[in-house]
């Protein structure tokens, strides 16, 4: 037999031997959800997909905020007596038998009525009695079965959010006009004289105008607002000859009808419309489960354990944090404000705040920072400063986090459609005054046709579809971007900087080196196993590297917090840690993280921890430096310079010891000379700069569970490929400009047919439709051959 | 030929119509999430076939 994998969760069984009803189990946590779904018959869970499960963890005191009720009546979006309503958001949620499971939550417990599954977004809606069951107890049986809900400061207001739905609304309406007036204009298509059409045109004709009034006055309410905003602040926007041409076609029509002259153009209006708005929608395509506006809330708890002058605990919320309190952080629990330990081992992960991953102890009287993660056992702290005020948070305070970069940044299309407006106008005004020498009772007739006929809804649906397009590509090639505007600005930068830590290397991932005396065998069997006991992060990398040996039982061991460890076998002893621990005093000056080992008190050598750089990163720098200024700016010490200096191009820029604030204000100083930077990072302590950047990339190795405010996010995995990102993004652009090309001959044909003042509807309700629809084939077209090429 | 307005009020009855559901659906949020439905569509017989699994078995016992 070969190689047994948990009957749950997929992982290696092989060593682990716990079996129950002829299945093996990789733990005892995962054996425990299979007898829960197995004694409630949910056992099709494993029908559906093989493996599914997730290892449930263990959450002793974590929802204890849960009994406030202050903080669960935040989290309710209904409450009434017998009816309680929730929507968690759960990360997990990744197959159908997650959804089957999450719909059947009733067999588990008879309190909860209903629950409903949005996979897109990985939420549950559970609808409960909260009579003889808490949210609490929901939360710890979503857990106990691996689906531990995501709760953060960020679900502190819900129930209050109102879903946008506009545009399917308008898009619908303008739908269900294009469709109807098409069918009431046909029979005048086709007959453009005769008994009957004299008869029934004006019931017709009427029907229309009823029709299109929606569409004018609410379906394309927003090109006149922005085409009124563009206006006022002097620019010719792309909405401005829409708008023009929609009032046009909307005045010329009516009189048409009222005076009785002709059909009017109410197909072609309504047609435009939904046209636009169908680019709208497609471009609006966002991603559901992801998230760029998170904020330092999406990851801070609502709830923490304030201990009393009393000594008794209390659940409060975090806004209620005052200075001076007493606060309890349990083992693997966020540090939500800036503060004083006073008691515990504090063992802090700032890996969230800075993307180090080495872990910080600190002795009591340290100040901790907000943002830190307690690895080790409970600490207690005195607060320094509300969670508003702290060091981390004080950074969303920076104005870059109010402004919109959309805002700040003119687009292909508005910048083409300047030129566009200004032609059209002169053309319309010489073809009017030549007819109004000739023949001056077509003059207006030509003027109006021009204005119809070179509404740009091609020239405006060129870059949605291929912007739209590309973000679904790129989505399924894992690069997220926010929005089209993202994909726009990528094609233009010239500058880009990369963080170090998390970005360039891989978090989970680091190479050891050895120097130093060799170890024997006994000494090696030693050090495993004084390993072996160790907790310290460090120690747990060196032991996983170890080969394997028989372990011995110690006959004496010590930790010594912040230092290192002490153990004894026989009459060997081993000592592991600083360099001054180990009694080792010649230290040479080095940067990086290492681990020192002495035997009988005798300095055997060190091991040395290198941050493994990311697969592909020299062959991705040396594209990329040919056409792009590159720097990197890290928080950490200077201590991988030498290594950085080899690995990449001449060129890069290095700098080290680089706080949040620095970066930002680097990179505003380049945007000032004129650069349009990339920024690309990963932790909190990016935000700023990511923010501050024409485009923020966030690197991620779970897309679904952390990354900073951002205008795009990488998964990790696909980080060599970057160079074939900002390359389809070019690409993209002279696409778009060849549609552009296109929709112009399209309306110099239409233009013949203005100009010469023969316009008739049916020209105007063939050709407007038939440019759009061939802009947007080949548009499609393009992007999903530009695809393949990435892929 | 008058019947042509008989004709055309019925069919803008049954597009006005249309039209009417398109909105409540929209309304009831149907168009918010369009992936989950199309799964869950599949879980009905699952469900069934448990609980007629059930039922043999205590008539079993």
């Amino acid at each position: 037999m070969g190689a047994k994998t948990c009957f749950h969760c997929g992982l290696d069984a092989t060593s682990s031997e716990i079996r129950y009803d002829d299945k093996s189990f990789c733990c005892n946590g995962c054996k425990t959800v299979y007898e829960i779904f197995s004694a409630n018959d949910l056992t099709c869970y494993y029908d559906l997909q093989d493996a599914p499960g997730a290892t449930p963890k263990e959450i002793e005191g974590k929802y204890n905020f849960l009994d406030n009720a202050k903080i669960v009546e935040n989290l309710l979006e209904f409450n009434d007596d017998n009816t309680q309503i929730v929507t968690l958001y759960i990360p997990h949620i990744h197959c159908s038998s997650c959804i089957w499971i999450l719909e059947n939550l009733n067999k588990l417990n008879s309190s909860i009525s209903s629950s409903i599954v949005n996979f897109g977004k990985k939420t549950v809606r559970v609808n409960y009695n909260a009579e003889n069951f808490s949210l609490k107890q929901l939360v710890r049986l979503l857990s106990s079965i691996g689906y531990e809900p995501f709760i953060s400061l960020d679900d502190y207001s819900v129930g209050k959010k109102n879903v946008d739905r506009s545009l399917i609304y308008k898009l619908g309406i303008a739908g269900f006009a294009f469709g109807n007036i098409m069918f009431l204009s046909f029979p005048e298509y086709f007959q453009v004289s005769g008994f009957w059409i004299e008869q029934y045109a004006p019931v017709f004709r009427w029907l229309m105008f009823t029709f299109s009034i929606p569409v004018v006055f609410y379906c394309s309410l927003d090109y006149f607002i922005s085409a009124y905003k563009g206006l006022k602040s002097k620019l010719l926007n792309i909405d401005v000859p829409i708008a023009l041409g929609i009032t046009v076609l909307f005045l010329r029509s009516t009189a048409e009808i009222v005076f009785d002259i002709g059909t009017g153009f109410f197909d072609s209006l309504s047609g435009l419309v939904f046209f636009l708005l169908l680019g709208k929608f497609f471009q609006q395509k966002t991603y559901n489960f992801l998230s760029f506006e998170r904020d330092y809330k999406s990851y801070f708890p609502i709830g923490i354990t304030k201990i009393d002058s009393k000594g008794k605990e209390e659940a409060i919320q975090v806004y209620d944090i005052k200075k001076g309190d007493r606060l309890l952080i349990r083992n693997e629990e966020l540090i939500p404000v800036d503060c004083i330990l006073i008691k515990g081992n504090a063992r802090i992960d700032y890996s969230f705040v800075t993307g180090e991953s080495d872990v910080v102890s600190k002795q009591s009287g340290d100040k901790l920072f907000a943002g830190g993660k307690q690895q080790d056992g409970s600490i207690e702290v005195d607060v320094l400063k509300t969670v508003e005020q702290s060091y981390l948070t004080q950074l969303w305070s920076n104005d870059v986090f109010n402004k919109n970069k959309e805002d700040s940044f003119t687009n292909l299309t508005n910048s083409i459609s300047k030129q566009f407006t200004v032609a059209v106008l002169s053309i319309a005004i010489i073809a009017t005054s030549y007819w109004l020498i000739v023949d001056d009772s077509k003059a207006l007739n030509v003027f109006t046709a021009v204005l119809i006929i070179a509404c740009p809804c091609a020239i405006a649906l060129a870059a949605p579809f291929t912007f739209g397009n590309l973000l679904r590509i790129f989505g399924n090639l894992k690069f997220y971007a926010k929005n089209a505007t993202v994909i726009e600005q990528l094609a233009a930068i010239d500058t880009i900087i990369f963080d170090k830590t998390g970005t360039i290397t891989a978090n989970k991932e680091t190479s050891i080196a050895y120097e130093g005396s060799e170890l024997s065998e006994a000494e090696e069997v030693l050090l495993k196993s004084s390993l072996r006991n160790s907790n310290h992060p460090l120690s747990r990398l060196l032991y996983e590297l170890l080969e394997d040996n028989d372990i011995l039982t110690l006959d004496d061991y010590k930790e010594h917090i912040g230092k290192g460890i002490a153990a004894k076998h026989d009459t060997n002893s081993i000592k592991i840690g600083s360099a001054p621990f180990v009694g080792y005093t010649s230290e040479t000056a080095t940067l990086n993280t290492a681990v020192h080992v002495s035997t009988n008190n005798k300095y055997k050598g060190k091991f040395t921890f290198y941050n493994k750089y990311r697969k592909g990163i020299s062959k991705l720098f040396k594209r990329l430096k040919k056409e792009y200024d590159l720097v990197i700016l890290s928080g950490d010490n200077a201590g991988e310079k030498e290594n950085l200096t080899k690995l990449l191009p001449a060129k890069t820029k290095l700098f080290f010891n680089q706080k949040p604030e620095d970066k930002l204000e680097y990179i505003k100083h380049h945007q000032n000379s004129g650069a349009k930077v990339l920024m690309i990072g990963d932790g909190l302590n990016d935000a700023g700069a990511l923010a501050q950047s024409d485009v923020g990339i966030a690197i991620s190795e779970d897309v679904n569970v952390f990354s900073p405010a951002c205008d795009a996010i990488l998964d990790a995995t696909k980080f060599n490929q970057l160079y074939n990102f900002i390359r389809a993004s070019k690409s993209a652009i002279s696409i778009i400009k060849w549609s552009f090309v296109l929709s112009f001959i399209y309306n110099t044909i239409g233009l013949y047919f203005a100009v010469t003042g023969q316009l008739a509807p049916v020209v105007a309700a063939i050709l407007m439709p038939l440019s759009s629809i061939s802009i947007v084939a080949f548009t499609t077209v393009c992007t999903n051959v530009l695809g393949r090429k990435l892929r | 030929m008058s019947v042509i307005y008989i004709l055309l009020a019925v069919s803008i009855l049954v597009a006005v119509a249309f039209f009417v559901v398109f909105v409540i659906a929209v309304k009831r949020g149907q168009f918010d999430d369009s992936y989950t439905p199309s799964v869950r569509m599949l879980f009905e017989d699952e469900l069934i076939k448990d609980k007629t699994n059930k039922t043999i078995l205590t008539k079993k016992e």
